[in-house]
């Protein structure tokens, strides 16, 4: 059992799981920080950005994080576990040659094609009049300024696919439901669970008869809102495989909250607007759920919130649509009948709008002081670069930024100088290392393993032990490009027995509660399923012809020696050789068990726990007398 | 008191009984039983039966007959005996189970305070039911365990007294309620509360010499041996209480007059329990020893007697060797002996041993059990400096951990480093988070405790105790950096825990009472910026946050000349101001309700100070505060008034002159309070408008100063139709002051209020008593006299006797008012005490008012509210009919229950 590990990012994964003669894909994140490097591509024409001295705007933006480690042509299915580790789902389904399945949930599916179209929308509406690849060679790459400098493999940073890639690559999905259970040729079982991240998230099991592998990723034990982590059923693995943890593992979420809904209404109370660079699902449900409480107590009940995005009536109004996905409250706030999330009657009473772009209705109904969410959170696409052209230069505006996966400070730097006030809160739900500890105890996986990161305190706080998974025995670590061999053995596999052929069983029980029986039969293996059926008929003796051993097509039936058990009591059996005549005997105690030395007759008797051997200088008279001898202490059935 | 003769029946006794109850009937005659159980069910107690002759002593014959012949009795009421009878049939069947045991309490305590106001034999006597039921319960039968119970307790209860014990004695009847053949060896047994009650009636009985004997005589004391180890926690607890009553007992005679008498001399019994606490000590179950320890504990913390100097001489060479043992047993209740004992001023005077004892235990316990022992060695008043220091040096030790695995300056070290103890204490503080949690908070806790005591350790380590303490914090918010393997274990640890967090906080404000050096403090200021600006500080942690940062400003020296922060505070209070507007902000109303909270007490402190002023003017704080009076959350609502009341008094409330409202014409917060006093749907916000308007009453405020009058009539009318009675109370406090002020006479009750110049005392009683008229304060008042609220009815009451008092000061009887007037009033005020409030009395003239008050009896209507409300349903009488009415025993079935 392997796992090749092709992402060194711990909250974007994609890992292969080799079990069983089945190749499965773990999550395709899509690491996008390396658009980072890159200049924002403005919606109106800006004059500063393209003032900025040295480098003209690039071509598009690329990104792809995979090595040829593995040929992905070979993976039988991919497992999505939830919609932010399927965004590189085109490169793979539509590049490399993959004629697998991919199974995700439905809300999965739903929100990363959204996620998706918003992404491809964002990068093709600004078109770029050239487009430049030469910098990627490795000779001028070197010459160019850090970070770019130092970029690693920037050879496999891609262009952004398109839709119809996008749609192509969705049509390969499988939708399933959780506990669903999957076969995937007889050999696994996969079975998706709720991890409490997300809509739709789910962590995966992946078992056959005798092994568990569970998968964990970006799951979460708070309640917001979607349906909570179900972990009884991760127990009694063999091996856990532990991913997307919390990026923030020092910022509590309800403090971030708080810090968030604090600094909007300063900044709004102030006359001044708030923009906030987020995805057009996930956490932004959870954050006009609490604006929506809090508005009110904070007298912001006039401010209008504007949410901007291609996909954002889609998103909001998916929402409302996955009950089944959504924790018990909102599910039963289903059946009054009300819409799940409140953001519903923010929009009915006006309060929250919601347009395609800034471009049409927007422009019109615009009213500041406002609070704007949109994409994306890297800064460098979306409407938010507008925003931030628009209101960098003033003191009162804040940008708040909520997602963690970008660092602020490089997301702003071609914003500066900025006079805006930049707040940090990042709201990142994912498990903890407290939560892990506790979820390790609870479930008790016998091997546990993760990215290198999760080994280790962050580099930014060595100190801090509590920021690393702590169990025992300690976890097995990967990073990108390492094929690791998982570590345990397949020792069973279950065969399947034939009525007529268990019905001709004779067992003999051996020990009370133990019983034997001999079995001679076919042992056909087909899908993965292994079934014993009887021999077929002798055909007519062939008379004594001797066979050959190895290549034997049809079993032995006539020639059936006995099945020997028990063990050998040494003392006893020295006993019987004295009666029998031998003399001059001696014992000796080895690793494994004795070494009888008849001096006299020169021979040597080796009594090991599952074997014994006569070892005597060719006197098969004496072999044969000392064979009986042992045989006597044994049983035969 | 007869001399000692220990083991004898004590003759006085005897002869008192014999003296006192010739006409008693003999005891053990069979006679005496069948009368009493005739007495139960027939005689009523009106009937003169040949046992109510009996006389209380000192009673003559006449008293006897009075009571024949009807007149009420001095034990109990008539109506009471008469539902007695009742009561015991109904306790004594055990088809009419008793449901609530809390009525069977009720009874005893009643009981109680009958047998300790009169004599019990009397009130046997009287009620022969009460001994019927005594004997009733054991008989065979299926009695509930609580009746059983009771009697055994009521039993106790009674023969309290020596001469009622020689009665029940004389019927053999406390040998069969507490002897073998009682419920001692009876099914009943096995319910903890028979054998809680056995133990509680022995407690009570155990009075006098002749219990003693009794005790002797039944085995009882060796039962009370076993209960020490009852599973029920509480029986355990009073047998072991009940050994050390009759310990005390049966040394009171003897050993009393001669302290030198060694425990040979004691009395049997004294001495068996003696025999078997040592016994105990010796034993090697830890829950003997822990039974022995808590016996003397209990001991030596009541009992200061000389004969307890004798005991403890015997049994220390026992406690000693405990300590020899390794895990020392028992080492909580060890901790309570030897704190019991060095608190004793008879033992710790005399015990040479007592500190060597100490000190060995201080260095054997761990440390997590030699904190409490620590604590309680540095609170004792007289004892060693050497032992002070060791123990001390313990209490410090988790402290001086937590500084060496952050590797302070070494000079902080020393001073805290007295004992090599410090690895055990590492060994403690690591293996397990809980016990590395419970260590801290404990010492944490301990160190607060000390810090204020006169007898806390000098020198005072403040320095190194300010850095442990920031260095805890520190650790508990991530931003410390570790420099060993402990350290960071201990960061892992106490990372984002709150209970640390609370605990170092409260202790760090405790030590603002002192001062450390320059940069620490600035540290100080430093971790509490880090917590108050943290957004991962939960909603408790950051109140205590406040409330440190608060002592720490207060304590902070005062810039020479000026009466200003000092820069250094200044400086921290400049950041601080940033910060409260996002507090203010908070999702959490907690948070928000702290924030206001620590606003306030900061303007009351420095609300007068230029640089605060500044400070304050140029942040958002004021206007925040202001939005705050509409928040969702009535305890925010009601902390923004307070704040507000308090902004406004200091001139700090901020009036913008808004496009939207030209001129600046902002609703007055005058007006805005008056609107939350008349609206609010709860009662915090408003109580709190009525808080901040008595203080700007007070204090003169400018919106009350322009006019007073209108303002006291306003608040007083809205006030007067309050739900809330506390905002009633509130406004007669608000009445009370304008009173003052209006009479002239200096306010004295409170030592802050600044009184606005009085005018001259106004010439005439009628002249002064007018602007009270105005404003309607005797109708409120009035009012408030027959308040359904008692305390609002008490205040009023209190307000209008001053008023009479102040009235007569004036002299004379000046303008009685005209009659019907006055007549027309009182008419008025009857009906209101009769529940009819909703007439007005309208204007009232100063002479009526003063006509009024002195026809009223105001000292009586005091009496009659300060007894208390359930008077009626707390007698005894009501009690009695309470539980007869349960079982359904009162009225026609009355006749069948014999």
């Amino acid at each position: 059992m392997k796992l090749y590990c092709l992402s060194g990012h711990p909250t974007l994964p994609c890992n292969v799981l080799k079990f069983k003669s089945t190749t499965i894909m773990l999550d395709c994140g899509l690491d996008m920080t390396s658009t980072l490097n890159f200049l924002p591509l403005p919606l109106v024409q800006s004059p500063r950005l393209s003032n900025l001295p040295g480098w003209s705007l690039k071509d598009g933006n690329a990104f792809l994080d995979k090595t040829e480690l593995i040929d992905l042509s070979t993976v039988d299915v991919i497992l999505i576990s939830n919609y932010h580790c399927m965004m590189a789902l085109p490169y793979i389904t539509e590049h490399t040659g993959f004629t697998g399945t991919v199974y995700a949930t439905e809300p999965t599916v739903q929100i990363g094609r959204l996620l998706m179209e918003e992404l491809v929308n964002f990068i093709e509406r600004v078109p770029k009049a050239q487009s430049a690849s030469l910098w990627k060679n490795k000779d001028i790459q070197r010459l160019l300024p850090s970070p770019l400098k130092d970029a690693v493999e920037v050879s496999t940073w891609r262009r952004c696919y398109t839709m119809q890639e996008v749609n192509s690559a969705l049509s390969k999905i499988q939708l399933v439901g959780y506990s669903q259970k999957i076969e995937l040729f007889g050999a696994v079982q996969v079975t998706p669970l709720s991890s409490g991240y997300a809509l739709g998230s789910s962590n995966w099991i992946i078992q056959s008869h005798y092994e568990k592998v569970s998968y964990v990723s970006g799951s979460s034990l708070l309640t917001t809102h979607p349906q909570p982590m179900d972990q009884a059923s991760l127990k009694n693995s063999d091996v856990l495989v532990l991913t997307g943890l919390t990026q923030i593992p020092t910022a509590n979420p309800d403090g971030m909250v708080g810090e968030f809904c604090s600094n909007l209404a300063l900044t709004v109370r102030n006359g001044g607007n708030v923009l906030v660079p987020c995805y057009p699902s996930g956490v932004i449900y959870d954050l006009l759920e609490c604006l929506y409480q809090y508005i009110d107590s904070a007298g912001l009940s006039n401010i209008p919130f504007y949410f901007i995005s291609p996909v954002a009536n889609s998103s909001l109004e998916f929402s409302q649509i996955f009950a089944e996905w959504l924790c018990h409250n909102k599910q039963t706030k289903v059946y009054l009948p009300e819409p799940p999330f409140p953001h519903a009657e923010l929009i009915q009473t006006n309060k929250l709008k919601h347009y395609p772009s800034l471009h049409g209705d927007f422009s019109s109904d615009f009213r500041q002081p406002c609070v704007v969410f949109t994409g994306h959170p890297s800064l460098r696409f979306g409407d938010v670069v507008h925003f931030m052209e628009l209101w960098g230069k003033s003191s009162l505006n804040t940008v708040i930024f909520t997602e963690p996966d970008f660092s602020y400070l490089e997301a702003l730097a071609p914003y500066q100088p900025l006079a805006m006030k930049c707040i940090y809160c990042p709201i990142d739900t994912r498990l903890n290392f407290i939560q892990v500890s506790k979820l390790l105890k609870e479930v008790q996986p016998l091997h546990v393993v993760c990215p290198e990161q999760y080994t280790q305190p962050p580099p930014a706080q060595s100190h801090r032990m509590d920021l690393m998974i702590d169990c025992q025995p300690p976890a097995m670590s990967y990073r990108r490009a390492e094929v690791l061999a998982l570590p345990f053995k397949r020792r069973y596999e279950k065969i399947e027995i034939m009525p007529e052929l268990a019905d001709s069983l004779v067992p003999m029980e051996i020990k009370p509660g133990i019983s034997l029986a001999t079995v001679s039969a076919v042992l056909h293996t087909k899908d993965n399923k292994h079934v014993l059926q009887p021999p077929p008929r002798p055909t007519q003796p062939t008379g004594g012809k001797k066979r050959k051993r190895a290549s034997d097509d049809i079993p032995d039936c006539k020639v059936l020696k006995p099945l020997l058990s028990g063990s050998i009591p040494v003392e006893q059996f020295v006993q019987a050789l004295e009666k029998h005549g031998f003399s001059d005997i001696k014992v000796e105690d080895t690793a494994k068990g004795h070494i009888v030395l008849l001096q006299e007759a020169e021979t040597l008797i080796q009594i090991e726990e599952d074997s014994t051997h006569i070892i005597c200088d060719n006197d098969e008279m004496l072999r044969v007398r000392l064979r009986d001898l042992v045989l006597k202490f044994l049983q035969k059935f | 008191m007869p001399p000692a003769r220990p083991d004898t029946e004590y003759p006085g006794g005897r002869g008192h009984a014999s003296s006192g109850h010739s006409l008693a009937p003999s005891a053990g005659s069979p006679a005496f039983w069948r009368d009493a159980r005739r007495a139960l069910g027939r005689v009523p107690p009106s009937v003169p039966a040949k046992i109510r002759q009996v006389a209380r002593p000192g009673a003559g014959p006449e008293a006897a007959e009075g009571r024949g012949a009807g007149i009420s009795s001095l034990i109990m009421d008539p109506e009471c005996s008469q539902l007695l009878p009742a009561l015991c049939s109904v306790l004594a069947d055990p088809r009419q189970p008793v449901a609530d045991d809390t009525c069977l309490e009720k009874l005893l305590d009643w009981f109680k305070t009958i047998t300790e106001a009169g004599s019990s034999l009397l009130l046997l006597q009287e009620n022969p039911c009460l001994l019927g039921l005594l004997c009733h319960v054991l008989k065979p039968q299926d009695l509930s365990p609580r009746v059983l119970s009771f009697s055994l307790r009521l039993a106790g209860m009674l023969a309290a007294q020596e001469d009622c014990f020689q009665y029940l004695q004389q019927g053999e009847l406390l040998p069969r309620l507490f002897g073998e053949a009682g419920p001692l060896g009876g099914a009943a047994w096995t319910a903890p509360s028979v054998r809680s009650g056995w133990i509680q009636g022995l407690r009570s009985l155990a009075r006098h010499p002749s219990a003693l004997c009794f005790l002797a005589d039944c085995g009882a004391v060796d039962t009370i041996f076993s209960l020490q180890g009852d599973s029920s926690l509480f029986v355990a607890s009073a047998a072991g209480q009940l050994l050390v009553h009759i310990l005390g007992l049966s040394l009171q005679g003897p050993a009393e007059g001669h302290p030198g008498l060694q425990t040979g001399d004691w009395p049997v019994c004294a001495q068996k329990i003696v025999s078997h606490i040592e016994e105990s000590l010796r034993s090697a179950a830890t829950p003997q020893i822990t039974q022995a320890l808590n016996v003397l504990t209990t001991t030596f913390g009541h009992c200061h007697d000389p004969w307890t100097q004798v005991l403890w001489g015997r049994l220390s060479p026992l406690v000693a060797c405990l300590l020899e043992k390794d895990p020392v047993p028992a080492a909580h209740s060890l901790v309570d002996l030897l704190l019991s004992v060095a608190r004793s001023p008879v033992l710790s005077s005399s015990s040479s041993g007592l500190w060597e004892t100490l000190a060995q235990t201080l260095s054997h316990l761990s440390p997590t059990q030699a904190g409490p022992l620590a604590l309680g060695i540095l609170k004792l008043q007289e004892c060693p400096q050497v032992l002070r220091a060791q123990a001390f040096a313990v209490l410090l030790q988790p402290l001086t951990c937590v500084l060496e695995a952050t590797a302070q300056a070494p000079g902080l070290l020393d001073s805290l480093d007295g004992t090599g103890g410090a690895s055990v204490t590492v060994d403690t503080l690591l293996p397990s988070k809980a016990a590395c949690v419970g260590l801290l908070c404990r010492t944490l806790a301990h160190l607060e405790l000390l810090q204020p005591l006169p007898q806390r350790p000098s020198p005072w380590p403040q320095a190194p105790l300010l850095g442990a303490t920031v260095t805890i914090l520190r650790l508990c918010s991530g931003s410390a950096t570790p420099t060993s393997d402990a350290g960071g274990h201990l960061c892992a640890f106490l990372v984002g825990c709150v209970r640390v967090q609370r605990a170092a906080l409260d202790f760090l404000g405790t030590l603002s009472q002192g001062t450390g050096p320059r940069e620490l403090v600035t540290q100080v200021f430093a971790v509490l910026l880090e917590y108050l600006t943290s957004p991962d500080s939960s909603p408790t942690v950051l109140k205590k946050a406040f409330q440190a940062t608060f002592r720490w400003l207060q304590s902070s020296p005062e810039t020479p000349g000026c009466s200003d922060l000092d820069p250094h505070a200044h400086l921290f209070l400049r950041e601080l101001l940033p910060v409260l507007p996002k507090r203010l902000c908070s999702p959490c109303w907690e948070v928000r309700d702290s924030g206001l909270e620590f606003l306030t007490q900061m303007i009351g402190r420095w609300g007068g100070q230029a640089g605060f002023r500044r400070a304050l003017l140029a942040s958002e704080v004021p206007e925040l505060t202001e939005q705050l009076l509409r928040d969702p959350e009535s305890y925010v609502r009601a902390s923004a008034v307070a704040a507000m009341g308090q902004l406004s008094s200091q001139g700090l409330r901020v009036t913008p002159a808004s496009p939207e409202h030209p001129g600046g014409q902002q609703k007055s917060l005058l007006a805005e309070l008056l609107h939350i006093l008349s609206t609010d749907s709860e009662g915090f916000p408003r109580r709190a408008v009525m808080h901040v308007f008595t203080q700007w009453l007070r204090d003169g405020h400018a919106d009350v100063a322009g006019d007073t009058e209108r303002f006291v009539a306003r608040v007083l009318q809205v006030a007067s139709q309050d739900l809330d009675w506390e905002v009633r109370a509130q406004g007669l406090e608000l009445a009370l002051v304008f009173l003052e002020q209006t009479l002239g006479r200096p306010s004295s009750h409170c030592p802050y209020a600044v009184t606005p110049p009085v005018a001259a005392p106004p010439s005439s009683l009628a002249q002064a008593l007018r602007p009270l008229c105005r404003v309607q304060l005797f109708e409120f008042a009035f009012r408030a006299l027959f308040d359904c609220d008692r305390p609002v009815a008490q205040k009023s009451c209190d307000l209008l006797l001053f008023l009479r008092a102040q009235t007569a000061s004036y002299g004379g009887p000046q303008g009685s008012g005209s009659v019907p007037e006055v007549a027309s009033v009182e008419a008025a005020l009857q009906r209101w005490q009769a529940g009819d409030q909703g007439q007005p009395l309208g204007y009232l003239e100063p002479e009526v008012v003063v006509a009024v008050l002195r026809s009223m009896d105001l000292e009586g209507l005091r009496g009659a509210l300060a007894e208390s409300s359930d008077r009626v349903e707390k007698s005894p009488q009501s009690l009695l009919q309470d539980v007869l009415a349960t079982v359904g025993a009162l009225g026609e079935d009355e006749a069948d229950c014999y």
